[in-house]
């Protein structure tokens, strides 16, 4: 009896202390932020405690909206002094769990850093504040011609992009967060506020120093806190024709995009569904494919070349036996075609109402892309999961759709073992195990396989250089 | 027989922008503010735009009234696909009284002018909201109306348009020329890319002023203040019903 009462008077007492020091530690950041800045109601911090992944959400102990650099920097000083955790916060559209407050402390939401700083045409430039999402920016630049051509699916923000290094359908020919960022402002550890390609540089190339914008797109909040972007933009196409192939096998589709890559064809966008993601996407868009490996391509190009273009991608699909070749360059009805992708992740869901998915990330050389599918699927009938497969074929990237029951703890053992077995295939075939979603707080092991201990010892040092008091997002990526 | 459009374009402040309503109630803050398109606007000449891909339409003109900076607006529309532009100047205080009345009497001079079949306009500009000017460029010309398009279907002269209603959908058939006002989910517009901007900067702008249209633009409507809504108050909890009874009797409510 003694002991249990004890427990529980040791439990309320722990969590009254907690409760006590959170409620000292909103009242200080109010003072730094104001009080409109703080939130501590447990709706608002069960919003931050989790993003779209099945990890569970843990909840920091308060939220502070930052309105401006010089926020964030007197905020991290001040977490920096009490060694209170701060995790970044964008739009939570993550999928590795990469903004729950494991340890708890201050979740930095940067979100109301929305404005669009300057747009330089002339120089295909924009420099953006963190919290800007890319829709809100493809908004602001629509009347100028110009594009921020990388679409990782969701709304996301773009200093969320730049920390997780995300990537989208267009990467093939747009290439990714790493090509596209020119220089970050990032507050540190210690609250310091850098500029990483130099105090102003908005040059298109430059040897100067170390790369340190390199350094901190992909470093998911443990480096710093990215509160300013320059980006680089690209033209709106004059021209684009979309089609979708379907093809007799994998190895077929495969191939012809081998071809279709290295036939100098301007292809935006190159996408792979599998014959059970066409399946669902039939079912939930009711659309009539046919249910085989298909490709889904498009091509951007002007007026005068765009139709010889896809004439010449129908011969290079025909050439590996595609079942049929559909295309479009009218804007409904590229639409209608890609009807399918677009829908993919609900479609996948949709199957099994009530179930949750998740989504591997492995990315491959091309040639190995084959193999690695089959290798894919055959695991995914010895453990008897459900898994449709998309994939961004042009670069190697493919995400397999896992559908769970995320109540199942069953379930979501088999759904880890495959994510594991999966990712070790990639890496003997000398790929990565995450191609564009981060390592987060799920493929931390994977990561180290796939680095070795000495590569894996110089990120250690780096974070110790940078961060040594580990209060940016612990528990994340090492 | 292809067609003849008129579009008008109105340069208003951007939907994405936070707006501030000036300290002294005359207005809202615009310096310094992104300006582009009434998205309305970007509907009705997409609309006209996919005419004239249709080869409904042969020619597209694109009328905007204002500052110097409409010019801006003009040519984004010509970047879009119209052939030339119209611009007529009104600015400084005018500018600031320039009311639908006003202008509606400007459309509808240089629609007369320029002996078009159709004018497609936004259905209201979403800075002030007032739906009005469709309506009365169609009154003053004494042409039919269909406004709230969601689908316009053009043959023989005529104009098949499905409109949003407060019931559902209302199609209704009129004869050009006609006046048609565009709703959101008329098209999805498309953005301009940069060969089209390069090329748009040669196609013809012509200015003009109300007087050389013989429209007298005073204002009619005098605006008394401007305010911002008021702020949400906090709400509270009640534990009970009785509770919740009794503050409903204390703050009159029943």
């Amino acid at each position: 009896m003694n002991i249990i009462k004890s427990t529980k008077v040791l439990f309320l007492y722990k969590f009254m202390q907690r409760y006590a020091s959170s409620q000292a530690l909103a009242a200080d950041l109010k003072n730094i932020v104001g009080n409109d800045n703080v939130a501590t109601s447990t709706a608002v911090r069960e919003q931050h405690s989790h993003d779209e992944s099945y990890h569970p959400g843990h909840k920091p102990d308060v939220v502070v909206f930052a309105q401006s650099t010089d926020h964030v920097s007197k905020i991290v000083k001040y977490c920096a002094s009490k060694r209170v955790p701060v995790i970044p916060f964008g739009s939570g559209t993550g999928v590795e769990g990469g903004v729950t407050a494991p340890q708890g402390g201050v979740c930095l939401d940067l979100s109301r850093m929305d404005k669009v700083l300057s747009i330089n045409a002339e120089d295909f430039d924009c420099t953006v504040q963190a919290g800007v999402t890319r829709n809100a920016l493809n908004t602001y630049i629509r009347d100028t011609g110009l594009q921020f051509p990388i679409d990782p699916g969701a709304n996301a923000s773009l200093g969320g992009m730049c920390a997780t290094s995300a990537s989208g359908t267009m990467a093939v020919r747009y290439g990714t967060m790493r090509e596209n960022v020119m220089n970050l402002e990032v507050v540190l550890a210690d609250g310091s506020i850098i500029k990483t390609a130099g105090l102003k540089g908005r040059s298109r190339k430059t040897s100067s120093g170390y790369n340190l914008t390199n350094l901190f797109v992909g470093q998911e909040g443990t480096l710093g806190i990215i509160t300013e972007a320059t980006l680089k933009l690209h033209a709106i196409p004059e021209a684009v024709l979309a089609a979708v192939a379907p093809f007799k096998d994998l190895q077929g589709a495969v191939n012809a995009t081998v071809a279709i890559m290295q036939s100098g064809l301007p292809v935006a966008r190159i996408e792979f569904l599998d014959e059970n993601m066409v399946d669902a996407c039939n079912r939930f868009s009711k659309l009539n494919l046919d249910i085989a490996p298909t490709l889904f391509l498009e091509f951007h190009g002007s007026n005068s070349n765009i139709e010889a273009q896809g004439q010449i991608a129908e011969e290079t699909c025909k050439s590996y036996e595609c079942l049929q070749f559909a295309f479009a360059t009218d804007v409904d009805k590229r639409a209608e075609l890609w009807k399918a992708r677009h829908n993919a992740w609900y479609a996948a869901q949709a199957l099994k109402p009530g179930s949750k998915g998740y989504s591997t990330d492995v990315c491959v050389p091309i040639s190995a892309l084959s193999g690695i599918v089959t290798f894919a699927k055959d695991e995914l009938k010895r453990l008897n999961l459900l898994g449709p497969i998309v994939g961004h074929v042009g670069d190697g990237n493919f995400h397999v759709f896992v559908i769970v029951d995320p109540t199942n703890p069953k379930e979501i053992e088999l759904v880890h073992q495959y994510s594991m077995a999966l990712a070790k295939e990639a890496l003997r075939v000398s790929g990565t195990v995450t191609g564009e979603h981060g390592i987060g707080v799920g493929k931390k092991k994977l990561l180290i396989d796939e680095f070795g201990a000495a590569g894996i010892n110089t990120m250690k040092a780096i974070k110790q250089a940078l961060d040594p008091m580990n209060i940016l997002n612990p528990g994340k990526v090492l | 027989m292809a067609i003849r459009i008129l579009v008008g374009v109105k340069r208003a402040i951007d939907y994405a922008v936070k707006i501030q309503v000036k300290t002294d109630k005359t207005g809202v803050v615009t310096d310094g503010v992104k300006h582009s398109m009434n998205p309305f606007d970007e509907i009705a000449v997409e609309e006209a735009i996919r005419l004239k891909e249709k080869k409904i339409a042969q020619e597209i003109i694109a009328v905007s009234c204002g500052p110097a900076q409409c010019q801006e607006t003009l040519r984004t529309a010509l970047a879009l696909g119209a052939d030339r532009a119209i611009h007529v100047e009104v600015s400084g205080k005018d500018y600031e009284m320039l009311q639908p009345l006003a202008v509606s009497k400007l459309i509808s001079a240089i629609a007369k002018k320029e002996n078009v079949d159709l004018i497609l306009l936004g259905k209201q500009a979403i800075d002030d909201d007032s739906n009005q000017t469709g309506q009365m460029v169609a009154g003053l010309l004494s042409w039919p109306q269909a406004v709230f398009a969601s689908k316009v279907d053009i043959k023989d002269k005529q104009a098949e348009v499905v409109r949003e209603i407060d019931g559902g959908l209302e199609t209704i058939r009129v004869k050009l020329p006609a006046v048609i006002t565009a709703d959101l989910r008329l098209n999805q517009p498309r953005f301009a890319n940069l060969p089209s901007i390069q090329k748009a900067k040669k196609k013809p702008m012509a200015k003009m002023s109300p007087k050389d249209l013989g429209v007298d633009i005073k204002p009619h409507l005098e605006y008394l203040s401007y305010e911002e809504p008021p702020k949400r108050q906090g709400g509270g909890r009640v534990s009970s019903v009785d509770e919740l009874i009794s503050k409903l009797k204390e703050k009159g409510l029943i």
